[in-house]
């Protein structure tokens, strides 16, 4: 471990590999924590099913690999039938539990991640799998650093994405009524919204930003059917840090646990990467209720 | 019009002459009582408090562990059992040696348990609601990684516990009764329990934590011990599953958090939570269905599981003792009604 540390220290080099690195992964991971904190937000419901919703759309670009075709070509069509699928599983399950205690809509989108990531399974095997973009990989720093084209183009992806989605958040007439269902819907449904609609389709809109993502990390990271969890979690530590509705939060938290993985897996070991994002997740629910505590007036 | 006192003889005899009737299948019925052991542990917190624990596994792998590490430790230098050469000697413990290494690995890894669970519970106890259930998900799974690293207990390639010093057969019978006693005890235990003050005290955490706190119960020291009380017998249960497997590894044995990890959840909902009896039911018809149709699914086992999951949550939530008790409430009053009435039974939903 000490060994590493000083590696960082006398090859600072290295940092800027393990800070960009860890900068395209955490754009993507920024989409589906704001994918997650949209249903948080407007229909108060946890979903875990999170990171099996990007694993699957991540398929969809191994499958255009499969078919002879460029994986960004996924992007669509993933975006496309994830909404439809987002769309079905609000109406046969989501729906129904949103009334509910918020233990039930996590233990049954639980059940939905377990049915995704078996159903994943069965169809592709369980090996690690990665959508082949065939783009250039750049050295810079006299070959210490490389960089891909495909992160690069990955993050300006991301960004244009997360841009669109903004605006049609801002601007559209379906945007304006999911943010109005998630102010108050009750005052929303007098005031003439449909809030079942609304509720159908963000938690569509989420599975589509979801799946565009998963398309992102097939080509720049590996996909495999039970890389789901730690996705999930991440959104998790993502939400929970930023806060909901608070998208330059989701956007730092995210970049930041992305930067922070990379510098635990290079310190650390390998077989730490996953454990540091469920520490994390542990750390930040401790750092919020310690946060909280301070404004509890303890009676005993 | 079946009295519990009948339940409890039926039970009992099917517990005790079980090995014999059904010699075939001793460790499917041993499985069966650590099924309804981590059941009835899970709804403590689950059902008659209200703090939905994702993560309870962690106590059964980490008794898994602690017992491991005793059982060696009396005998030999772990970090030597634990490297390439110390593979031979597994083998190596005298009947003396592996009787007290048993009991003293059990004992420790339910007292280890205990401590454990007083530590976490200062952490994970200031979470409510789903926020307790990822953090004790996380927790979960953290300790499988975590363990998994840790080359002193074999790391992720796992450790070959001693062999039982005997023929197989009477290990699979010696583990048996180990189980259903564990079991059992578990059940007296949590029915005294929830007949007393602090049953009453944890049902009202559940039903109004902030208005249980306003009428003088001490919340954090009540929630803390029901933590407690279920890592006591999961701790228990972890060393003896370990032993019946003879080999334990962190993630699939030790932490499968989405296996035993969500059925014991699975189970207390199927059966009907905030029950003595629900969660035991709930054991029984899941782990009869699953190891009848485990093996015809052929793959399909898993998203059976999860579309279980989804259906019993989304649209069958009371779970089978509830669903009865809605339908019959006259013959219900009738059947469990020592249980029902004596003031530890109300409705799980919430």
């Amino acid at each position: 471990m000490w060994d590493n540390i000083m590696v960082l220290a006398a090859a600072p080099v290295f940092n800027v590999q393990l800070i960009l690195d860890g900068l395209f992964i955490g754009a993507i991971f920024a989409l589906a924590g704001y994918g997650l904190a949209l249903v948080w937000g407007v229909m108060n419901v946890k979903n875990l099913a999170q990171g099996e919703l990007v694993i699957m759309g991540g398929y969809f670009a191994y499958v255009m690999t499969q078919l002879g075709l460029h994986p960004l070509l996924a992007l669509i069509p993933a975006f496309a039938i994830m909404f439809g699928f987002g769309w079905l599983v609000y109406k046969i399950i989501i729906s129904k539990v949103i009334e509910r205690d918020l233990f039930t809509s996590l233990l049954a989108t639980f059940g939905l991640a377990l049915v995704i990531q078996q159903g994943l399974n069965l169809a592709f095997g369980p090996e690690v799998q990665t959508a082949q973009s065939g783009m250039e990989i750049r050295s810079i720093f006299g070959g210490n650093v490389t960089v891909a084209d495909i992160r690069v183009l990955s993050l300006i992806l991301c960004a244009i994405l997360a841009g669109l989605v903004v605006l049609f958040m801002k601007h559209s007439r379906m945007g304006q009524a999911i943010r109005a269902t998630s102010q108050d819907p009750r005052a929303a449904r007098v005031m003439g919204i449909d809030t079942e609609k609304v509720y159908a389709f963000t938690f569509a809109l989420n599975a589509a930003i979801c799946g565009a993502a998963g398309v992102l990390i097939s080509m720049i990271w590996v996909i495999q059917p039970f890389y789901g969890v730690p996705h999930s979690i991440r959104a998790f530590v993502v939400v929970t840090a930023a806060g909901l509705g608070n998208l330059p939060g989701v956007i730092i938290a995210a970049l930041g646990l992305g930067v922070a993985e990379q510098y635990s897996g290079f310190v650390l070991g390998a077989e730490f990467q996953q454990a540091t994002v469920v520490m994390l997740l542990i750390f930040v629910l401790m750092w919020r209720q310690f946060q909280m505590s301070k404004n509890r007036q303890v009676v005993q | 019009m079946i009295k519990e006192k009948y339940l409890h003889a039926g039970l009992l005899v099917f517990g005790v002459l079980a090995p014999f009737l059904f010699p075939n299948y001793t460790v499917q019925i041993s499985l069966l009582w650590i099924m309804i052991l981590f059941a009835l542990t899970w709804d403590t917190l689950g059902g008659q408090m209200g703090y939905n624990s994702l993560g309870n596994i962690v106590f059964f792998g980490v008794g898994m562990y602690i017992s491991a590490i005793v059982q060696i430790g009396v005998v030999y230098d772990v970090a030597l059992y634990t490297s390439p050469d110390g593979a031979a000697l597994t083998g190596n413990f005298a009947p003396a040696q592996y009787y007290t290494g048993l009991a003293l690995g059990i004992l420790a890894a339910a007292v280890g348990c205990v401590i454990l669970a007083v530590l976490f519970s200062q952490v994970f106890f200031g979470l409510r609601g789903p926020y307790f259930a990822i953090g004790t998900l996380g927790l979960a799974l953290a300790a499988g990684e975590l363990v998994g690293a840790w080359d002193y207990v074999g790391g992720g390639g796992g450790i070959a516990l001693p062999v039982f010093p005997s023929d197989p057969k009477s290990q699979g019978i010696f583990f048996y009764y180990l189980c259903l006693v564990s079991a059992l005890a578990t059940y007296v235990f949590l029915r005294w329990l929830y007949n007393t003050r602090f049953g009453l005290a944890i049902n009202a955490i559940r039903d109004d934590e902030e208005k249980a706190e306003a009428m003088g119960i001490h919340t954090k020291r009540h929630k803390t011990a029901a933590w407690c009380t279920s890592a006591f017998f999961l701790g228990i249960s972890g060393a003896l599953f370990g032993n019946m497997t003879g080999f334990i590894e962190p993630l699939e044995v030790a932490f499968p958090t989405i296996t035993f990890g969500i059925f014991m959840v699975a189970m207390a909902l199927l059966g009907g939570k905030g029950t003595l009896w629900g969660p035991i039911l709930g054991a029984i018809v899941f782990h009869l269905i699953k190891e009848v149709t485990w093996t015809y699914l052929l793959g399909w086992q898993w998203i059976a599981l999860g579309t279980l999951i989804i259906i019993n949550v989304v649209y069958f939530q009371q779970g089978i003792l509830g669903w009865a008790r809605d339908k019959w409430p006259d013959l219900f009053g009738l059947t469990v009604d020592e249980a029902m009435s004596s003031g530890s039974e109300k409705r799980g939903s919430s």
